[in-house]
């Protein structure tokens, strides 16, 4: 079990005016490579922010980070760009598609900025689009597609890379019960094939589905559980 | 992503929302056609005078008398003497007396035009052949005699033929021979060059109640020597005046050389007006890329989550700038030389799109892109990907 998300003493402050805001309050934990972990909280408990450190947005202002066993804590803003693509892909609430370019494009995105050439850009692109069923709509724009269809673009978009680390922020947000089931059983099956994914979500009855759970409350961590036979 | 990818990913968002990109590139558009279009019709006019003056001959002198009283005057006889004492410098002078808008009748066929008075030596000054008859002579002159050579435009006109010698015309009532015909040279046309009637200036001075002759040409005799030629009829001309505003010298090189002068100046101004207006075209574009960089706030985070960098999102925006910028020059350009082209037509003139007009255009409309394209591209480079993301 080799870490491959690990926290030590993070903490995050920001200063608002006169008072100094401390979103993440000394967390430190350590996620394996292959676990599928929720971090549940209400807003303000400091998972969003949790989350903007591990996906290497922001940097905290104190402790250490290791992405990988590589110390990220204090990179610069190339550095962490050149991190983000290489180890992460990112699924967000609002599947944050670019709207004036097709599916198919929109997928290539991160593999464009990672440097690499036309077709073997499109060729990733479009095994990543099959693994999520989306391959007969590559030509259309965003807009065509469903609630669903997007957020199953988007989670081909962070798979395309195949990068080893999945975030997922409230990925089932936006859409109804039933589509929400399917992406959720869509990620399962991206776990059981040996993917890492760190979902943030707000909704117990998500979290319930999850094999391990860190509940954060003002910025710490309060219950880290494991379920018994979960894997 | 490299400098190719951004130039496809700035004409895909261009042709995306094609009416609002074209508005933003109208400032450049109308700048770099009112450049192209001004500064060819500016050459046009310039090329056109020149070789009007060209033809008339770039060793002529002009020599206006205004006058200092009724006193003091100068007398053809003076001229003439001039010349001769001044064979190196000086090749041929004529007296020249204009009669506007004089009746020319034959018969019952009655025609307007110009009648200009001169001496025997004209033909040779204005470089005219004869094609029937003959010129006027020194004795025409002396003797007052009521003779005239026309241009073959007058002899169509009065006579029905292109031959008219020996045939009576009058000149505002006063009756004279057609002693010869100039050979045709412009079809014969109203107004052309082949409407002209030429009389002795003795007779026209009569005829026009003239007393003083106030206007000669020259000829110089070096085209090397013209600055000095003109200086000899300036002093020549001061030593009977006294007065340099009694009268007025202009060499044709010179006159050449005030109207390039004058061109130069014209499109120099031409030239400050449309930067005025490709600086206007620039300013817009900045402002189209502010609103266009805050309209994707959340492409730019996305992107930069995804892997962008800093420099990655500048040339996106740099790129798109110059595209933008670089696509109105272009179309510009075209409008530009189409535009000049319908004016020259209309307005009878060569039309000479030059080269470097174009380039120098283009590569201002370019440079426009980058520099007003620069700041916006920064904006958006510098955002925080997770503020970004949640901007609407």
């Amino acid at each position: 079990m080799t870490p491959i998300i690990e926290f030590k003493d993070i903490y995050k402050i920001y200063s608002a005016g006169e008072e100094d805001v401390m979103a993440v309050n000394g967390v430190s934990f350590t996620i394996c490579r292959g676990e599928f972990v929720a971090v549940v909280g209400a807003s303000g408990s400091g998972k969003s922010t949790c989350m903007n450190i591990i996906g290497c947005l922001d940097t905290p202002t104190s402790g250490t980070y290791l992405l990988d066993g590589i110390d990220v804590s204090t990179m610069d803003e190339k550095q962490l760009a050149f991190v983000r693509n290489k180890k992460l892909g990112f699924i967000f609430q609002q599947y944050n598609l670019i709207p004036k370019l097709t599916i198919l494009e929109n997928v290539e995105l991160p593999l464009l900025y990672k440097g690499i050439k036309g077709a073997e850009r499109t060729e990733l692109a479009k095994a990543a689009l099959e693994r999520v069923g989306l391959i007969d709509h590559l030509a259309k724009f965003p807009s065509q597609l469903s609630g669903g269809q997007q957020q199953r673009a988007s989670i081909a978009r962070a798979l395309a890379g195949n990068p080893p680390v999945i975030l997922a922020d409230e990925p089932t947000g936006a859409l109804d019960s039933k589509t929400g089931k399917d992406v959720l059983d869509f990620l399962k099956k991206l776990h059981a094939d040996g993917t890492t994914i760190v979902l943030i979500t707000h909704d117990n009855s998500i979290a319930d589905q999850i094999p391990r759970v860190m509940r954060m409350h003002d910025g710490e961590i309060i219950s880290d559980i494991m379920k018994e036979g979960f894997f | 992503m490299s400098l190719k990818q951004a130039f496809i990913l700035a004409l895909k968002s261009l042709s995306s929302s094609k009416m609002r990109s074209f508005l933003t590139m109208l400032g450049i558009i109308i700048g770099v056609a009112a450049v192209i279009t001004l500064v060819s019709i500016v050459s046009g006019f310039s090329e056109e005078m020149l070789s009007s003056f060209e033809s008339m001959g770039t060793n002529k002198i002009s020599v206006n008398i205004i006058g200092r009283g009724s006193s003091r005057n100068v007398e053809p006889d003076e001229m003439h003497t001039l010349a001769k004492e001044n064979p190196e410098l000086i090749e041929y002078v004529t007296p020249t007396v204009s009669i506007q808008n004089a009746t020319i009748k034959s018969g019952s066929t009655n025609i307007t035009s110009s009648i200009t008075g001169v001496n025997e030596y004209y033909d040779e000054i204005d470089s005219k052949n004869i094609e029937t008859g003959r010129f006027l002579t020194y004795l025409d002159v002396e003797h007052r005699l009521k003779r005239c050579v026309i241009g073959t435009y007058i002899s169509q006109e009065l006579f029905g033929t292109k031959n008219g010698v020996g045939q009576t015309l009058k000149i505002n009532g006063t009756q004279f021979t057609v002693a010869g015909v100039f050979e045709e040279t412009a079809g014969s046309e109203d107004g052309s060059t082949d409407d002209i009637i030429v009389i002795p200036y003795t007779v026209a001075q009569k005829l026009s109640y003239n007393g003083k002759i106030s206007s000669y040409t020259f000829t110089g005799a070096d085209k090397d020597k013209i600055d000095i030629t003109k200086k000899t009829i300036e002093n020549f001309l001061y030593s009977k005046f006294e007065d340099t505003n009694a009268y007025l010298v202009i060499s044709m090189a010179e006159a050449v050389d005030i109207i390039n002068e004058l061109m130069g100046m014209v499109s120099s101004i031409l030239i400050g007006i449309a930067a005025i207006s490709l600086l206007v075209g620039g300013i817009g574009i900045m402002n189209i890329m502010l609103v266009s960089v805050t309209e994707r706030t959340r492409e730019i985070g996305i992107r930069k989550a995804l892997g962008a960098t800093g420099w990655d999102i500048l040339s996106q925006f740099v790129v798109e700038a110059i595209t933008t910028s670089a696509v109105g020059g272009i179309i510009g350009i075209i409008l530009g030389i189409f535009c000049a082209k319908v004016l020259a037509n209309s307005l009878g003139l060569p039309s000479a799109i030059s080269a470097t007009s174009v380039l120098v255009a283009f590569s201002v409309s370019a440079g426009i892109g980058v520099a007003f394209g620069y700041l916006p591209a920064k904006k958006a480079a510098k955002m925080n990907p997770i503020d970004a993301l949640r901007h609407d």
